[in-house]
């Protein structure tokens, strides 16, 4: 049986202090996150102007495991929608229409139906809000083109096995046309 | 060249983005009607309706302190424009969704060039929708009574089994849903135009309405996923929003309302709608803002040839509702079709038959899917023929089965402003978020780029 796995829910790290190497096309950041990987440095990221297909691999970051959350979330809303029209209908306020049954379900359908998908797609948006750590005003934002046209390789402190001038010839052997050391304190 | 590349070439595959265009000038080019200082014709457009709109508060104001017997509405037909308005500007949101999930899960790339101005489009048609809803009421203050929230007026609940109630949780899912499909793609757009930002305000305008976004991958693959979940939960909320919205007429027992083709009907009939208008706003939009290496002469005629194939749907919908009429036996039904085509209100029927059924015919020909004034002006003509739709349904009610409470319904000043005041709203809001969020989608039309796929895998 296929069961949910806590790296599926991997979340955003802030980038305090590492190193940072700017490439300029999705092939050479594809190439720089499987060497990294292999390297294994724990907490790496990429950063993308746009989703690039199979960076996911190279990182070997699993699949996001967010449908476990919607549909879980969609059961919730499901039962919330059956159990309300219910309890108010048949119990709290019974009202007589037309002769119907005071448990005439058919028509709870429509509201049921809404309910779920409103509790499933609300619920996985403020999962993901909260895995990716977004809203956050202040966040620091490492290179203006990063959102733009080219490719970020982070290496953060926190990796295993960090080493300030290894980390930084590492990732110019990779082709890094930019390599920045980059501290808190010389924060923008 | 890549592989792919050759491929498209070879198959005479049209490129989804033109001119050449490096990853760099995607950005400048969406990026810069955001920057520059709104033209001319922007603030003329802008004031005009922004005027309208003002107008129409003032005359919803006075509407609500006089009562709405200054309305056209009377006892046979007891809602008016009001109702035409809300399922027509609610079928006209259908198409922004069906673009952003429906074409998403069929992986078609074209929609990355359209889709982030349909969601705004059916964000502002489906407010104005709501807002005709909570309107048609006549107590728009007692509107939060439609929602069930415990009160200390007894065990007081809504009647969840009135199409009524179902509208508003269709409705307000609808609305809150599309908006956080909408916001969440806007998200990584908006961060790149924060880091583009060079005066202060703007800088920290889009920090704000960017969440902080980086661009990290790991937040990238969540995002990738969520915006599959939330297509996958639109598509059957497309279907199941206008689906109760022809309940509110099919659950009833009127001949000509009461039936079972309601719901496709109008699910075929938004989304025709809805695409009209999409081409409308997208010629204006590729004009004015030069993005015509996004929106290609290929994305139009996609859209026109899904037009015609909905117009055909509605037609096939037109004929079968007589046919069914004459062939049920029963002769309030016929009656209700006969004076739907011949009665006092025929001259609406006519009009909706030859501007939904004949005027997209046109897109037959390739050489006028490509002509812009052609599609232009068929793409209004829609629009014009979807609202009659709406009319001659809410028509048939002037005569039930009665002579006795039969009644004409006219409409008056009031109901017109309040029709004018739809668009001006609409129009408002769409010319607003013109300025301060891209038009296109900035990262989603890069993953789409040509000279990009040979790094996809």
């Amino acid at each position: 049986m296929y069961l949910p796995k806590l790296e599926q829910f991997h979340k955003y790290k802030e980038m305090d202090e590492g190193v940072l190497g700017i490439f300029e096309t999705p092939e050479a950041i594809i190439h720089a996150a499987e060497k990294a990987n292999e390297k294994d440095y724990k907490g790496f990221d990429c950063i993308l102007p746009y989703p690039v297909h199979g960076i996911d691999e190279a990182m070997g970051t699993p699949r996001s495991g967010l449908p476990w959350v919607t549909f879980f979330a969609g059961i919730f809303g499901c039962t919330i929608g059956i159990l309300f029209q219910y309890l108010t209908h048949a119990y709290d306020w019974p009202l007589n229409i037309s002769g119907k049954s005071l448990n005439a379900w058919f028509a709870y359908v429509p509201i049921i139906f809404e309910l779920t998908v409103f509790s499933a797609g609300i619920y996985t948006v403020a999962t993901l809000c909260f895995l990716s750590g977004i809203p956050k005003a202040t966040r620091r934002i490492l290179h203006p083109d990063l959102t733009s046209h080219r490719f970020g390789l982070w290496i953060p402190k926190s990796a295993k096995g960090y080493n300030e001038s290894e980390v930084v010839s590492f990732v110019k052997g990779l082709g890094g046309s930019e390599v920045t050391v980059v501290k808190p304190e010389n924060q923008k | 060249m890549s592989l792919t590349q050759a491929v498209r070439d070879k198959l005479d595959i049209p490129d989804l983005v033109t001119g050449g265009k490096s990853l760099k000038d995607v950005t400048v080019d969406i990026a810069k009607p955001n920057e520059d200082f709104p033209t001319k014709l922007w603030w003329n457009t802008f004031l005009l309706v922004l005027t309208i709109t003002l107008i129409d508060v003032a005359i919803i104001g006075y509407l609500f302190y006089e009562g709405l017997y200054l309305l056209g509405i009377n006892n046979p037909v007891g809602w008016g424009f009001f109702v035409v308005n809300f399922v027509f500007w609610i079928g006209i949101g259908h198409a922004g969704t069906l673009i952003s999930a429906v074409l998403f899960l069929f992986r078609q790339g074209w929609r990355t060039g359209i889709n982030r101005a349909a969601e705004a489009m059916t964000i502002f048609a489906v407010l104005v929708a709501a807002s005709n809803l909570i309107l048609h009421v006549g107590r728009p203050w007692l509107g939060f009574w439609l929602f069930p929230y415990p009160n200390e007026r007894g065990p007081l609940w809504v009647n969840f089994r009135s199409p009524l109630i179902w509208d508003t949780f269709a409705v307000s899912t609808y609305l809150s849903i599309s908006m956080v499909f909408w916001y969440l793609g806007l998200i990584p757009d908006l961060a790149t135009l924060r880091d583009r930002a060079t005066e202060t305000w703007r800088k920290n305008l889009y920090n704000v309405l960017a969440f902080g976004w980086v661009g990290s991958a790991r937040a990238w693959s969540h995002l990738e996923i969520v915006s599959m979940i939330l297509a996958a939960l639109s598509t059957p909320l497309v279907l199941s929003v206008h689906t109760i919205v022809s309940f509110d007429f099919a659950v009833s027992i009127l001949p000509g309302w009461h039936t079972t083709i309601f719901p496709p009907y109008f699910v075929a009939g938004a989304i025709f709608s809805g695409f009209a208008m999409v081409v409308t706003l997208m010629v204006i939009a590729r004009e004015v803002f030069n993005l015509k290496n996004y929106i290609t002469m290929k994305h139009l005629d996609n859209m026109n040839k899904i037009m015609m194939v909905t117009g055909l749907i509605v037609g096939l919908a037109y004929g079968t509702e007589f046919f069914i009429a004459w062939y049920s036996g029963n002769e309030y039904e016929v009656f209700a079709f006969w004076n739907r085509a011949f009665g006092p209100y025929g001259w609406a029927y006519f009009i909706m038959i030859s501007c939904n059924v004949l005027s997209p015919q046109v897109f037959w020909f390739r050489k006028l899917r490509y002509n812009i004034p052609v599609m232009f002006v068929a793409s209004l003509v829609v629009n014009v023929g979807m609202w009659f739709e709406r009319f001659v349904i809410m028509m048939t009610l002037n005569r039930d089965f009665l002579p006795s409470s039969w009644a004409m319904y006219t409409p008056t000043l009031f109901d017109y402003a309040m029709l004018i005041g739809t668009f001006g709203i609409f129009f408002t809001l769409f010319l607003l978020w013109c300025r301060i969020m891209p038009v296109i989608a900035i990262a989603e039309v890069k993953t789409v780029m040509p000279q990009k796929e040979g790094a996809h895998h």
